[in-house]
């Protein structure tokens, strides 16, 4: 179980990420999870959300360098810790993580995560013997 | 071959005929054209002096200077009336170097054009989409007379409106592509976009108006699915047909019975021997309006006199790697653009399009080289990104020894031209 992401090229220049963050506004498209990271030079922008093909079209449409991957999405109880026992339940299976940031949305008393690894379904088995929630497509939505 | 008799002449019959025909310009220039007889006396040479070809190493060069000083009519050789056609330089800057063309000036010129065509393989049964634009400008109205007077449909389209280019070109059947390459290449990209390619009759291109690599050739070539050829003209020297690719594509023939052709130091004004690179000079045969003697066209080349598998006798020149004015000095190096483009252009993920932009800091000239990244599959890290751009660093280092900055751009930020390109911001 899968949830896809989007990521997005972002130059360094001003401007450039409200130019991106205004193509999803035009779109009407709800950010369920978002985060950034850039270098001196430029930045990736990467985001979860709920109509992955619609938000990629869209960007397709107005030239914007962007693509699709796959991503591991986990539930976490809102306690201190959590986050820390999902990357070590990773960390002790040998799975190297990427990058992890959170929703910012939530539910209940419950938080979310994405985990990028390189194999999501050997990652997902590891986290659902610890007793880790994962989270799918229809999660996302609902959200 | 357009005309043939002439196209293949043997080498002794051309320089007979050359030398035949510099004399008449020399005398028409002395009995004709007071401004340019100046610039001789200046340089202290009298009509004498002049009595063979050879004698022509003694005399100095004319260059754009001369046409500025004498704008807009001073270089002409002949009165007003007999003057049917102006055009004029493309220059972004200053005044224009203005031609001039006589009735008879027009009809060499529209042969010139025909022999480039059919050497390129276009046929009297192709319909030629014209992409270069009509005005001032040689290239347009140029490629357009010498086509019609071969038989062959024109399409007068000029350059512009994109989505009309594509509409004509598919919907009329256009057989043959004139433009400069970087409106072929952003015409080739738009139809690989529309993935009209397969809808399309194109099956060779001529271009023109400036230099490009064979990597950006074989891009357009991929994109549209044709054979890319090459011709060569400045308004100065009369336009588009002073030299042009025939299909075995290895130098472009030189009209040597209407062009006399030298390649020069650059810098010493020293003629060099065959096949050494430098500055193109060219002095005209036969132009009643504008004869000139030894023009500096500042595009870098080299001549070849063997002969070509195709049967043509003319001397060829290679593709020009650059005009010297576009040459760039960074740090002591000289760089063409072209050959930073000839690395660019092989380069995965990123886009045909760029920007060198140079600027001063400190005492030290820098180089930036702004691409678009057009892949986002690379954007899952960013070492894949860092990559990118270490690669293209690397390459270019490689080749012209010199560390440069490596951007990447977000895709259609980098300005696309209908025209001549130009990709340079010098911001000293
Ligand atoms: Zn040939």
């Amino acid at each position: 179980m899968v949830i896809e992401q989007i990521s997005v090229f972002v130059e360094n220049k001003q401007g450039a990420l409200s130019e991106i963050l205004a193509i999803l506004a035009e779109g009407q498209v709800d950010l369920r999870a978002i985060s950034i990271a850039d270098t001196s030079d430029f930045g990736i922008l990467r985001m979860i959300v709920p109509d992955s093909n619609n938000a990629l079209a869209l960007f397709k449409a107005k030239g914007v360098t962007a693509s699709k991957t796959e991503v591991t999405g986990c539930k976490l109880p809102d306690e201190p810790g959590a986050l820390y026992r999902v990357l070590k339940t990773l960390c002790d299976a040998g799975i190297s993580v990427e990058y992890i940031y959170a929703f910012i949305t939530r539910r209940d008393e419950d938080a979310y995560v994405i985990v990028r690894v390189e194999d999501n379904a050997k990652a997902q088995d590891v986290l659902r013997a610890a007793g880790h929630v994962i989270i799918g497509p229809e999660d996302v939505k609902s959200l | 071959m357009w005309q043939h008799d002439i196209e293949t002449m043997p080498r002794e019959r051309i320089r007979a005929l050359q030398e035949e025909r510099f004399l008449k310009t020399w005398n028409h220039i002395w009995d004709h054209a007071p401004a340019q007889r100046g610039i001789l006396r200046g340089a202290g040479i009298e009509r004498g002096d002049v009595t063979t070809l050879a004698d022509i190493s003694k005399l100095p060069f004319t260059d754009k200077k001369a046409f500025t000083d004498n704008y807009p009519f001073g270089l002409f050789a002949v009165p007003k009336e007999e003057i049917v056609r102006l055009h004029g330089t493309s220059g972004t800057t200053g005044k224009p170097a203005m031609g001039a063309y006589t009735a008879g000036d027009m009809a060499v010129w529209k042969d010139l054009i025909a022999r480039v065509c059919a050497a390129a393989g276009v046929t009297k049964s192709d319909l030629a989409q014209v992409s270069f634009g009509y005005g001032l400008f040689t290239g347009g109205f140029g490629l357009h007379q010498g086509l019609e007077h071969m038989g062959v449909c024109v399409l007068p389209m000029s350059s512009g409106q994109t989505e009309k280019q594509l509409m004509m070109m598919r919907d009329m059947g256009a057989t043959v592509l004139i433009s400069t390459p970087s409106y072929a290449l952003y015409l080739s990209e738009a139809v690989r976009e529309h993935g009209i390619k397969d809808r399309l009759k194109l099956r060779v291109g001529l271009f023109g108006g400036e230099g490009h690599t064979p990597e950006m050739a074989a891009q357009i070539e991929e994109n549209l699915g044709i054979t890319a050829t090459s011709n060569y003209g400045l308004c100065e020297l009369t336009g588009p047909g002073v030299s042009g690719d025939c299909l075995i594509r290895e130098g472009m023939h030189i009209a040597e019975d209407h062009f006399y052709a030298e390649v020069i130091d650059p810098d010493t004004g020293a003629a060099l021997p065959e096949g050494e690179m430098g500055e193109l000079v060219v002095t005209p045969l036969s132009r009643e309006a504008l004869p000139l003697i030894r023009y500096r066209t500042k595009d870098i080349t080299r001549l070849t006199y063997e002969p070509c598998p195709c049967g043509r006798t003319h001397a060829r020149m290679a593709p020009t790697l650059g005009r010297s004015d576009d040459m760039l000095i960074i740090r002591g190096v000289n760089v063409f653009p072209s050959q930073i483009e000839s690395v660019l252009i092989r380069q995965e993920h990123i886009g045909p399009h760029y920007l060198l932009v140079v600027r001063r800091e400190g005492v030290m000239d820098t180089l930036e080289v702004q691409v678009e990244l057009i892949d986002g599959s690379v954007l899952e890290s960013y070492s894949m990104l860092e990559r990118i751009r270490n690669d293209i660093q690397s390459k270019i280092k490689d080749i012209l020894g010199l560390t440069v900055k490596v951007s990447l751009v977000a895709p259609q930020t980098i300005e696309r031209f209908m025209g001549k390109a130009r990709r340079v911001k010098d911001e000293r």
